[in-house]
């Protein structure tokens, strides 16, 4: 699995970061979406899949 | 079939209009009337709810003659000389002044500032304790944390917490008159102009005073502006949470439990906030939008012109979204609720919110384990008038 993000897109919410802190963070200046490890395994890879379900602007994708 | 006239009242404190479901399930994207004549589309639906609210094709700017507004005589009353807030704007100037205050909200941000709320909470808890039994929980509590946390970011004093409350409370009544309305936001925009010209002489480090520093250094500095911004983040920073805490108590006690539950396990309360969030979604038709390119919805086509509103609590409360979803069930995982909204509009003080939420149902009834309603249900004074769904007053007693 690989997490695409698409920072563009992002409208920094944040979800992605209460999904899974080890996965993401969000830029300090203007909140949008830093990915700090795009390729989970096991359990976070299940966070990944809940991130992607839960972010309000569909900027996350996966590549399986 | 005759229209329905929106908006439509909710069932009871627990349950939506009794013709969201009915919608959803029968015929889920159809037209209603609106209170100031002309129709405008709903949709129900969870799926189809996101894909609007996602989609550039439907514009939030409520300036555009054909947006679908909720408030008799709205228009006529429209500030037409004032900057338009950010939740009036489309891409890609939305994304530009909401990225200007994003980093002021990130879930870092927000983690910082969890042991200053904390001490919040527990000063007003300590108020209520202290004050009369039974007490008013909405005045002591529910409308003082968010309050005072939001003064204390914004950096408005709260002596003065009196002034807004009064006049937001104004302009969220649906009677109250498009004149009235008009004149409690002119007073309240008076209020935050004289205040951001006060802090642009010696910008002071709290979230306004940075907005004029960093905008300055960008060379984008608009006093009218950060008025309309601090304007929106004073009245979305307290009534919305607010109303929370109230209803989030109540449910709360009316489920022994699903309250026992979290009283065991704090570790439970954020998925209990979300179900709480969902159960309730008091902001329900704030997701308007206008068609201003022709799309298809869920096999319906809405057309450029056309008014939509999102029926945010009729997506909560979507069979296809959540299993069983009349039941409050803090253990069900409702985090892809609609009730912050959806798309890049999604409410920006979200986490703050989750988070004030988080500490209040924690703190509460870990320092009032007794803390029953002094009131039958029946008899609370619940805000169907409102734009926000609440409660005016919740007696309590310990």
């Amino acid at each position: 699995m690989k997490i695409i993000a698409d920072t563009g897109k992002c409208v920094g919410a944040g979800q992605c970061v209460l999904t899974e802190p080890m996965l993401f963070d969000q830029n300090e200046d203007d909140g949008t979406v830093i990915v700090l490890d795009d390729t989970p395994e096991g359990d976070l890879a299940a966070k990944a899949r809940e991130a992607v379900l839960v972010c309000p602007s569909q900027a996350l994708t996966l590549q399986e | 079939m005759t229209s329905l006239e929106f908006p439509l009242t909710r069932e009871g404190p627990y349950a939506p209009p009794k013709a969201y479901a009915e919608i959803r399930e029968g015929d889920p994207i159809t037209r209603v009337n609106l209170p100031e004549g002309g129709q405008a589309w709903v949709v129900s639906r969870h799926e189809d709810a996101r894909q609007v609210l996602n989609d550039r094709r439907f514009s939030s700017d409520r300036t555009n003659p054909d947006f679908p507004l909720m408030i008799k005589g709205a228009r006529q009353f429209r500030r037409s000389d004032r900057p338009r807030a950010m939740i009036s704007m489309d891409a890609p100037e939305h994304g530009e002044a909401r990225r200007a205050v994003l980093g002021e909200f990130t879930v870092r941000r927000m983690e910082a500032l969890r042991p200053r709320i904390h001490e919040i909470v527990d000063q007003q808890i300590d108020a209520l304790l202290a004050g009369p039994n039974p007490g008013d929980l909405v005045e002591t509590v529910s409308l003082a944390v968010p309050s005072l946390v939001i003064c204390e970011m914004l950096g408005v004093p709260y002596d003065d917490h009196e002034f807004f409350q009064e006049r937001t409370a104004k302009m969220l009544r649906r009677a109250t008159s498009a004149e009235d309305r008009r004149a409690a936001a002119d007073e309240v925009d008076a209020y935050i102009a004289e205040l951001i010209t006060r802090k642009e002489a010696a910008p002071p480090d709290d979230l306004l005073g940075r907005q004029i520093v960093k905008l300055r250094e960008e060379g984008t500095y608009d006093h009218a502006a950060l008025v309309t911004t601090g304007f929106l983040l004073l009245l979305a920073g307290h009534e919305t949470t607010a109303n929370m805490i109230s209803l989030g108590t109540l449910a709360l006690l009316e489920n022994p439990d699903q309250l026992a539950a979290i009283k065991a396990d704090p570790g439970k309360i954020p998925e209990a906030v979300e179900e709480l969030l969902r159960y309730f979604t008091i902001v329900d038709l704030a997701t308007a939008r206008v068609c201003v390119e022709d799309a298809s919805i869920g096999g319906v086509t809405i057309k450029a012109g056309e008014g939509v509103l999102v029926l945010g609590y009729a997506a909560n409360r979507d069979p296809r979204a959540f299993e069983n979803p009349d039941a409050l069930d803090i253990e069900r995982g409702a985090r892809h609720h609609v009730a912050f909204g959806f798309g890049p509009h999604q409410c920006l003080g979200q986490n703050l919110a989750r988070m004030e939420l988080q500490i209040v149902f924690g703190t509460l009834f870990r320092r009032a384990p007794g803390l029953r309603l002094a009131a039958p249900v029946g008899e609370l004074p619940f805000k169907d008038d409102a734009a926000i769904y609440g409660l005016y007053r919740l007696p309590v007693t310990w």
